[in-house]
Formats: C-alpha cells, sequence, structure tokens
C-alpha cells in the first residue's frame, strides 16, 4: 500500500482553516485560536495597533489633544436571534459603545473587543458578524484595537456575547446636570424601529414588516451640532426603557419636570400599527440609533436643521421643552389632548392580548 | 381585556371554513390569521383581529354612516350654545 | 391605520367632551367593565376632558387579574416539570401566584414561551412531539373562541401532547355580582365592545331590565369612549335604562353565531373563583367531557397549597368598583410595578397599573 510505503506523517487534525463550526479549542489559546484570528478576525480588524498581537494595545498619546479629557464605556450584547432586519449583533456591539462615548460629548477613537462564542456556532455566522462589525467601525471611524475570545459549551451562550469597550476624546461638555428650565428638548428620529424589528423576528410572535432596526452611530449627528455651534447640554441614547425611560432617569436626577407632545413624537407607521398589534407603547420601544438632546430653546431650530442633513437624524424634530416648575417627572400632552405623566418602564414590555 | 385590531384582508385561502386563513394587513405589517369565524371573508374587507383571529368583519357603510352621524351631531352643536334640540344626539332628550 | 386614526380625532375628542359636560347635570358613577377601556381611558388622558362629577369606576374586565392565584400557582407547577414547554400571553408573565410568577419560573429553568395566539402553541406542540406543550387559556368572551379553535385542532389532529390549562371568565355573572352588592355605586355600564363582537348583548339586556341600569356596548378608541359615556349620561340624565350599541361598525346583538359556536362546542359554563372576588356562580367556562383530555388540571395533577394573600391589597373591592386604586392605602407605596402586592399592579391592563402608568396617584 501506498501509505505504507511513504514516510512516516503525523496526520495533526487541526485543518488549515478554522472550519465550518466553533469549537471548544478555537477558544484554548493555541492553534485553532491562532487559525480564527488570521482567517476571521485580523482581516477585518487590522491595524497597527492590533497588528502587534498583544494581550493589550498601547494608544498613542499623539492620538488625543492635549489636556483633553477621556470618556470610556463598556457594554455586552446579547440578543436573539444573532441576526434580525436592519442589523446584527455585530452592528449592535459596535455602535451601542460608540454612542455611548457620543453620549458624552467625546469622539470615538478605540474599542476593545470580547467574544463569548457557543460552541457549534456555524463559522460563517461569526464571519457575517464579524465583517458588520468591521463595516460598522469603518463608519464610525474607530479602530478596534484589543480583543480576546472565549469559546462556552453547547447551549451556553445564544450562539454568541459580544463585550465592547471604547475610549474617546471629550469635545463638549454635557451632563445631566447642565439641563436648564426653558431648554428644548429634541429627538434625533422615529422611535421604536429597532424593538419591533427584533419582535418581527421573535419565535412565535413574527410578522412580515418593512421595519428595520434603526441602528447607527451617532457620533456624527453629535459632530454636526458641535459645528453648528449648539451649546448642547445633555445627551442621552434611547437603548432600553426607549425615550420614556430616558426622559424619566433625567428628570429624576436633575429635578426638573419635561413637558412633551404625544403628536410631534415621530414614529412610523408600521412601527405604530406593529405597536397596536402587540398592545405595546413605542415611547417604551427600544432604540439603537436615536437619542434626545437638551439644548437652549434659542438654538433649537438650528439644531435641528443640521440634525436634518445626515441621514440618521433626517427625522430630527423638537417634542418640547423643561419646565421652570420643580418637579420630577415627565408630562406628555397627548395627541386627543389629554394629559398623562410618563413612568419609568417595569421590567421588559411584554406583548399582551388582553 | 381583549385587545382587537381592525386590518385589511389580504388574501384567503383554505376550503374548510373552520381552516381558512389569509394574510392581513396591519397599516404596513402583515401577519397570517385565521377566518374560522368569519369565513365569508373576501380581500380587501376590514376585520377585527384578536388572538390571530378574525372576530368580525368590520361593516364599513355602517362605521362611515355613524362616524358622519356623529361628527354631523357634533358640528350643529357649537360651543356655547345649547345643543340643537333635532341632532340625532339629542334624540331622546331635549335638554342639555 | 384607517378605522383607528379616525376615532383619534382631536376635534372630535373635544366636541364629544364639551356634550358630555353640557349633558351631564347631575354626578353619576359609571362603570367601565374592560381593562382594555380603562386603559385606553388613561392613556388618552380622557378622564380629564369629563366633568368633575362624573366618576369612572373600573371593572373586573382583566382576565389576568382575576384568574386565581392559586391557578398561576398550578401554571407554575407545570411549568417546573421536566419536557413541558408552556406557553402564555405576554400579559400572564409577570402577574404573581401566592408567591411567584410565570417568569420566576422561567428563571428557575422553566421553558415559558410568549405565544400571540393560541394555535401557535398547537404548532408548538405538532413540532415537538416529545415534549407537552400545556397553554395558558385565560381570557373573556373575546379569548374562548380563539381559546376553543386551539382545543379542537388538537382533537382533530390527535395531538397527545397539547393540554390546555382554562381560566375562562364571563361577565354578564361579575356585573350581576356587582350590582347585586348592597355598596354598588355603579348607576351605568360602558359594556366590552370586543366581549359583545362574540356574545352579542342579548344577556345585557336581561341585566339592565333587572337592575334598571343604563347599558351602552362601546368601542376602545377615544371618540367610541366617550360617545359611549355621552350615551350613558343621556339615558340616566332621562331616567332611561336601555342597552345601546355604540361599537355598530363591529357588534351585532346576536354576536358572531360562528364563533359562538366552536366556544359551545369546547365549553361549558361552570363556576369559577375569581381573584379577589371569591367564588362567582356560573362565571367562567371549562372543557366539556369530550374535550376532557385535554385539561392540563387532570394531566397534571399538581397540588397546590393555597397561601393567604396580602392583607393590604384591597384588590376585591378595586375589581367591583368599590375603591379606585388610588385610594387603597397601599398604591404607589408598599404596592408598585416593581413589588406588587396584587394582580391588578402587574397586569397591563390592571387599574392599579394603568393608575400608577399614567401617573393618576
Amino acid at each position: 500500500m501506498a501509505a505504507a510505503d511513504s514516510e512516516f506523517v503525523l496526520h495533526c487534525p487541526v485543518p488549515a482553516d478554522p472550519g465550518d463550526r466553533i469549537v471548544l479549542a478555537h477558544g484554548g489559546g493555541g492553534k485553532l485560536s491562532q487559525r480564527l484570528f488570521e482567517h476571521v478576525f485580523h482581516p477585518a480588524f487590522s491595524n497597527p495597533l492590533l497588528d502587534q498581537r498583544h494581550d493589550g494595545a498601547v494608544l498613542p498619546a499623539a492620538a488625543f489633544q492635549a489636556l483633553a479629557d477621556l470618556a470610556f464605556s463598556t457594554d455586552s450584547y446579547v440578543v436573539k436571534p444573532l441576526v434580525f432586519p436592519g442589523g446584527n449583533i455585530g452592528d449592535l456591539a459596535v455602535h451601542g459603545t460608540v454612542n455611548d462615548l457620543a453620549m458624552c460629548g467625546a469622539r470615538p477613537m478605540y474599542l476593545s473587543c470580547a467574544f463569548i462564542l457557543e460552541e457549534g456556532l456555524p463559522v460563517a455566522t461569526l464571519r457575517a458578524v464579524v465583517e458588520s462589525m468591521r463595516r460598522a467601525a469603518e463608519r464610525a471611524q474607530v479602530l478596534l484595537v484589543t480583543g480576546d475570545t472565549k469559546v462556552v459549551d453547547y447551549g451556553k451562550a445564544d450562539g454568541m456575547f459580544i463585550t465592547t469597550a471604547g475610549v474617546g476624546q471629550v469635545c463638549h461638555p454635557v451632563a445631566a446636570s447642565r439641563i436648564q428650565p426653558g431648554d428644548a428638548i429634541v429627538v434625533s428620529g422615529d422611535l421604536g424601529a429597532h424593538g419591533m424589528a427584533i419582535l418581527s423576528v421573535r419565535e412565535g410572535l413574527e410578522f412580515e414588516s418593512p421595519i428595520v432596526s434603526d441602528t447607527a452611530p451617532l457620533w456624527p449627528c453629535v459632530e454636526a451640532l458641535l459645528k453648528a455651534h449648539i451649546d448642547v447640554h445633555c445627551l442621552r441614547d434611547l437603548t432600553r426603557g426607549g425615550l420614556s425611560s430616558a426622559l424619566n432617569e433625567l428628570a429624576q436626577t436633575r429635578g426638573l419636570i419635561f413637558q412633551i407632545e404625544e403628536s410631534l413624537i415621530p414614529v412610523t407607521g408600521p412601527v405604530r400599527s406593529a405597536c397596536e398589534l402587540f398592545g405595546l407603547d413605542p415611547l417604551y420601544v427600544a432604540n439603537e440609533g436615536r437619542f434626545v438632546a437638551f439644548l437652549p430653546a434659542a438654538e433649537a431650530q438650528k439644531a435641528v436643521d443640521a440634525l436634518k442633513s445626515l441621514d440618521v437624524s433626517q427625522q430630527a424634530t423638537i417634542i418640547g421643552f423643561v419646565s421652570d416648575e420643580p418637579g420630577h417627572s415627565v408630562h406628555l400632552r397627548t395627541a386627543t389632548g389629554g394629559l398623562r405623566i410618563l413612568q419609568m418602564l417595569s421590567g421588559e414590555q411584554l406583548p399582551r392580548i388582553c | 381585556m381583549c385587545l382587537a385590531i381592525p386590518g385589511k384582508v389580504l388574501s384567503v385561502e383554505g376550503e374548510q371554513p373552520a381552516l381558512r386563513r389569509g394574510r392581513v394587513d396591519f397599516g404596513g405589517i402583515r401577519k397570517e390569521i385565521r377566518f374560522a369565524f368569519t369565513p365569508e371573508v373576501q380581500p380587501g374587507n376590514y376585520v377585527l383581529v384578536h388572538a390571530g383571529f378574525a372576530l368580525r368583519i368590520i361593516d364599513e357603510a355602517e362605521a362611515e354612516r355613524s362616524q358622519a352621524a356623529l361628527e354631523e351631531a357634533l358640528a350643529e352643536w357649537t360651543p356655547g350654545d345649547s345643543p340643537a334640540s333635532n341632532s340625532s344626539l339629542d334624540a331622546q332628550d331635549g335638554s342639555p | 391605520m384607517k378605522l383607528l386614526t379616525d376615532y383619534r380625532k382631536t376635534s372630535t375628542v373635544a366636541q364629544l367632551a364639551r356634550a358630555i359636560q353640557c349633558a351631564a347635570t347631575r354626578p353619576w358613577t359609571l362603570m367601565e367593565i374592560c381593562g382594555g377601556q380603562t386603559h385606553s381611558i388613561l392613556k388618552f388622558g380622557l378622564d380629564q376632558m369629563l366633568p368633575p362629577g362624573l366618576t369612572l369606576v373600573h371593572g373586573p374586565g382583566c382576565p389576568v387579574c382575576v384568574t386565581p392565584a392559586e391557578l398561576i400557582d398550578k401554571a407554575i407547577a407545570i411549568a417546573l416539570q421536566p419536557r413541558v414547554i408552556f406557553c402564555s400571553f405576554g400579559d400572564m408573565l409577570r402577574v404573581p401566584g401566592s408567591k411567584h410568577s410565570l417568569l420566576d419560573a422561567k428563571a428557575s429553568g422553566a421553558d415559558v414561551r410568549v405565544v400571540y395566539s393560541p394555535l401557535d402553541a398547537v404548532k408548538l406542540a405538532r413540532e415537538n412531539p416529545q415534549r407537552e406543550v400545556v397553554f395558558f387559556a385565560v381570557g373573556f368572551e373575546t379569548t374562548a373562541p380563539a381559546n376553543a379553535m386551539a382545543a379542537w385542532q388538537a382533537s382533530q389532529d390527535k395531538l397527545s401532547n397539547f393540554s390546555l390549562l382554562v381560566a375562562q371568565m364571563l361577565v354578564p355573572p361579575a356585573m350581576r355580582q356587582i350590582l347585586s352588592s348592597p355598596n354598588c355605586r355603579v348607576q351605568g355600564f360602558l359594556a366590552p365592545g370586543h366581549v359583545c363582537t362574540v356574545e352579542g348583548y342579548v344577556e345585557y339586556e336581561r341585566l339592565a331590565a333587572s337592575f334598571h341600569v343604563p347599558i351602552v356596548v362601546t368601542g376602545f378608541e377615544p371618540v367610541d369612549l366617550l360617545e359611549g359615556i355621552l350615551m350613558v349620561v343621556r339615558q340616566l340624565e332621562s331616567g332611561r335604562a336601555d342597552v345601546e350599541n355604540q361599537y355598530v361598525r363591529v357588534v351585532r346583538r346576536e354576536g358572531n353565531p360562528a364563533a359562538r359556536a366552536v366556544v359551545q362546542e369546547v365549553f361549558e359554563v361552570s363556576d369559577r373563583h375569581w381573584r379577589g372576588v371569591g367564588l362567582i356562580p356560573s362565571s367562567g367556562l371549562r372543557l366539556r367531557e369530550a374535550y376532557r383530555h385535554l385539561d392540563a388540571e387532570l394531566r397534571f395533577p399538581a397540588a397546590v397549597t393555597p397561601a393567604p394573600r396580602s392583607e393590604l391589597c384591597l384588590v376585591g373591592l378595586v375589581l367591583q368598583g368599590l375603591m379606585k386604586p388610588s385610594e387603597c392605602p397601599a398604591f404607589g407605596k408598599s404596592c408598585t410595578p416593581d413589588q406588587p402586592l396584587g394582580a391588578p399592579m402587574v397586569s397591563s391592563e390592571g387599574a392599579c397599573s394603568a393608575y400608577y402608568l399614567y401617573g393618576r396617584g
């Protein structure tokens, strides 16, 4: 037999590429880990800092303005399903953290990224997620400079979890404490698309819809406001708990009453309809590319115009004002002319039938 | 109780009335809905949907008629005045 | 969305509010039976448009509020059994039984899933033949046909791994109970439009006649609700006690015969315990003999010991319209949606939750 004649070769089971599915060894730090990095992560994220392949990254001082404040943020991303209309967990993981920095008035600069992968995850899915992250990072103009990968047993991680952390340089002071009576309250776009896009593909609740997630980087919007010389007082992204929860948190922190008009709050027809069907309130639905800004009323129209120049904030609009009465609540004038106090969300909004 | 939402029927399929089903449009989103209780439904009808079932074909003519009657009655009655005694709202009750 | 937005027109709402103010010359107390109507009223701020003498009290029409704690305990016990997939409408998940909720059970490892339609649970049973799928069939007359169809379909398909935990309630017996109370302060009713879509309103004509109380079958949008209130007030002012139908675009006197037939086929009338209220004779439905093999209570005989409920929670008074949620000493203090003492504080339709959520403290 030919094999018996040939020289003895150890047939190493490690394939040249990372294989079709994630196995525990991909997180083991050995050859498979290396292949995963070389075939999946490196081609997407390559940059001089990452390419040093060290467990940490040294950020060059020259990249920062002298004496500038730095903003630092971290967040973990879990979403089911991993891919949804308009995005996937990768987009979220980049946008979420760069947006947290942008909401500090900071230009996002560097990201770290840690993956927890589930054994059995198709490598193709990971590639697709990483490709989205690459595009999102490029669009947000951030570098992914360090990372880590762990693999856990089958059934322990819903496919994958991602944690990102980010550093940015503060360009403008924004804080809840700067919110003033008389400030205009501006939202950057239509609300509820992300939450309803996820719901549309949730097992048991599926529906056909044109709704796609609003996931997007928000720094360009903040930058547009600053370039227009708007003295932005406070920024907050409208993620979990939606507009209502964000406003309540700020009203409570700042000790002021916010007055908003339901008829001015942008919600698209399909999102509104999906909310009707499942008994949800769009004011509590999560967004991943929307924020609320507090700024001087005299500059509000200019701010809206600046935001409207960007695709992501084309629907920006003034929804209300900060009242000069003391208090800790958010008052909504309903579209039918009634008055309602918006409360914080208690737990996750569940679709209801009754 | 009982969240029920109007939607427009796009398609109807199924021979057996109990298993009849089709797609319903709710202002831009679509879902498969069962027509077991409204087997006579036709595409273009509006139905009232609860828990995945159409409970009733909405009587559009009646909706328009009752709405017009209400608006007419309300319009005849301008604020500050007492209601016109011949309006439909006052059919059974002449006093304001 | 056509047929919704038409009924939210600000100008019509304002005109109706003025018409009500003009029509009500004396103080009146009205009850809207249905929790969905309570929510609409508070969500759109309609209560604040009414004249001060006109009081709305909120009825027991919230299925998850009146589902007994013992049955939720039973649901949890079933959900925690191995191989069980427990399906429920989202509303029911957060409602506490005597101690825990289905969400707590999920956190302890139970496979609890939210479905939109009862047929989604039947589908799960078909797709998972090695699992036991149990559907929590809660609801009033509106939901009974959909729940009945799930039983019918499972029976047709001879699915041996599907069952229903039934908590099916009926409105008219509860209204009769409220009206029979010597403390009853309700003078007129908004009858629940979607319940009447299925069952019609013949039964309500009997109630109106025997208790001399006006009843108006009413829809759920702001214009519907205000018009319904106006119609009740006009009856009260003129001393009438009839059943009128505001929701004419949907409701017929005889209801929906096809839907009623399926309910008749699958269910029969039975006594039911109402949470916070107690036993009301003939106030619910249970599976008929021919469908009894689908009864989850028989398939999973779980022994559940009833735990005493909080004495601070005055849910019974609230559900019968004898007390406004904000009049309860626990409201917003020891009882909030995060730490509920009773079901009406957690359910999306519960009067207490609506009061809390819409800032009527």
